[in-house]
């Protein structure tokens, strides 16, 4: 399966979706107007992933900044995996945010309310 | 009396300002801000946590504006340009301010001004159930209409103080101020 990698701009996060390995990375800003054109291709490549996926998938999200519109594109890539859980396979969501960054901790904590799978909240000094 | 855009813009200088501009609200135009804002931001004394919520707020303001601001009647006194709006950020003694204003059609203003008296009217508790069952539930579109207000309030912890006035008889005009303490 291709692996999808995107570089980090001043208003998109970097992407690497490595269908090889199991490993799903987004990681910087993700802020942009119209967060679904850029997420579209990303939830299209986990439906193509979740019909042979690997025993094990390893997510890190580690992100400075993000908008309400990528907070739902975010949910909607965790529901996906969610299903890949459910099914048996092996999922760990690592959500990295930064000491003292009260809103990244929390945003994490409304994710991890939300989906059930195993979800580690790692927080990174500054 | 008819609304005075002008004095608007006059009564919301107040304090140190760290960046305003009022115009179309393009994707470059929220880029510029952004990028100015951060400039301003680090070169101050203020803590990462607070410099990231206020970079936090400022974008969901600015781009609550770019998805929702309507292009102006003709009877306003500013450009009549698409996505008209107007930005303010602020420092006044010990909080940050962050004033927008923007024209918006009178049928669509009545679904805003629900909007932020649902949102003003929740308890600190309430904001956060409703949030996730709003993030949860409602399917994404390009503005996620509805979780930047909630988020606005989720993370200042304070009111949207809001100001709607009568531009005419199809538009109106709204102002907003939000709080970080």
């Amino acid at each position: 399966m291709e692996t999808i990698i995107r570089e980090g701009s001043t208003k998109t996060p970097y992407i690497r979706f490595d269908g090889e390995v199991g490993l799903i990375e987004v990681k910087g800003r993700s802020i942009p107007e119209n967060s679904i054109e850029f997420y579209k291709p990303l939830i299209d490549w986990l439906e193509r992933y979740s019909e042979s996926p690997l025993d094990t998938t390893n997510v890190n999200i580690q992100l400075e900044y993000f908008n309400t519109s990528s907070s739902k594109c975010i949910l909607d890539i965790l529901k996906k995996l969610e299903l890949l859980y459910k099914k048996g396979k092996k999922v760990q969501v690592n959500w990295f945010y930064e000491e003292d960054d009260e809103d990244m901790f929390e945003a994490g904590e409304d994710y991890q309310s939300i989906i059930k799978i195993p979800f580690t909240m790692i927080e990174i000094e500054e | 009396m008819k609304f005075d855009y002008n004095q608007w813009c006059f009564q919301k200088l107040n304090g140190d300002i760290i960046h305003k501009f009022s115009g179309s609200v393009t994707s470059e135009k929220i880029t510029e801000t952004l990028n100015s804002v951060e400039n301003n931001l680090m070169k101050s004394d203020i803590k990462l946590y607070k410099r990231k919520k206020v970079f936090n707020v400022l974008l969901e303001c600015v781009q609550n504006l770019y998805h929702h601001a309507d292009t102006p009647p003709l009877s306003a006194d500013v450009e009549i340009v698409p996505r008209f709006g107007t930005l303010v950020l602020s420092k006044d003694r010990t909080f940050y301010r962050i004033s927008t204003g923007n024209f918006l059609r009178k049928e669509r203003m009545k679904e805003v001004e629900e909007r932020l008296k649902m949102v003003n009217s929740l308890s600190d508790e309430d904001i956060v159930l409703i949030y996730r069952d709003v993030l949860n539930n409602q399917q994404a579109s390009p503005n996620s209409a509805g979780l930047g207000l909630l988020d606005m309030v989720r993370k200042t912890g304070n009111k949207l103080e809001y100001y709607i006035y009568t531009q005419d008889d199809k538009y109106s005009f709204l102002s907003m101020d939000v709080y970080i303490s």
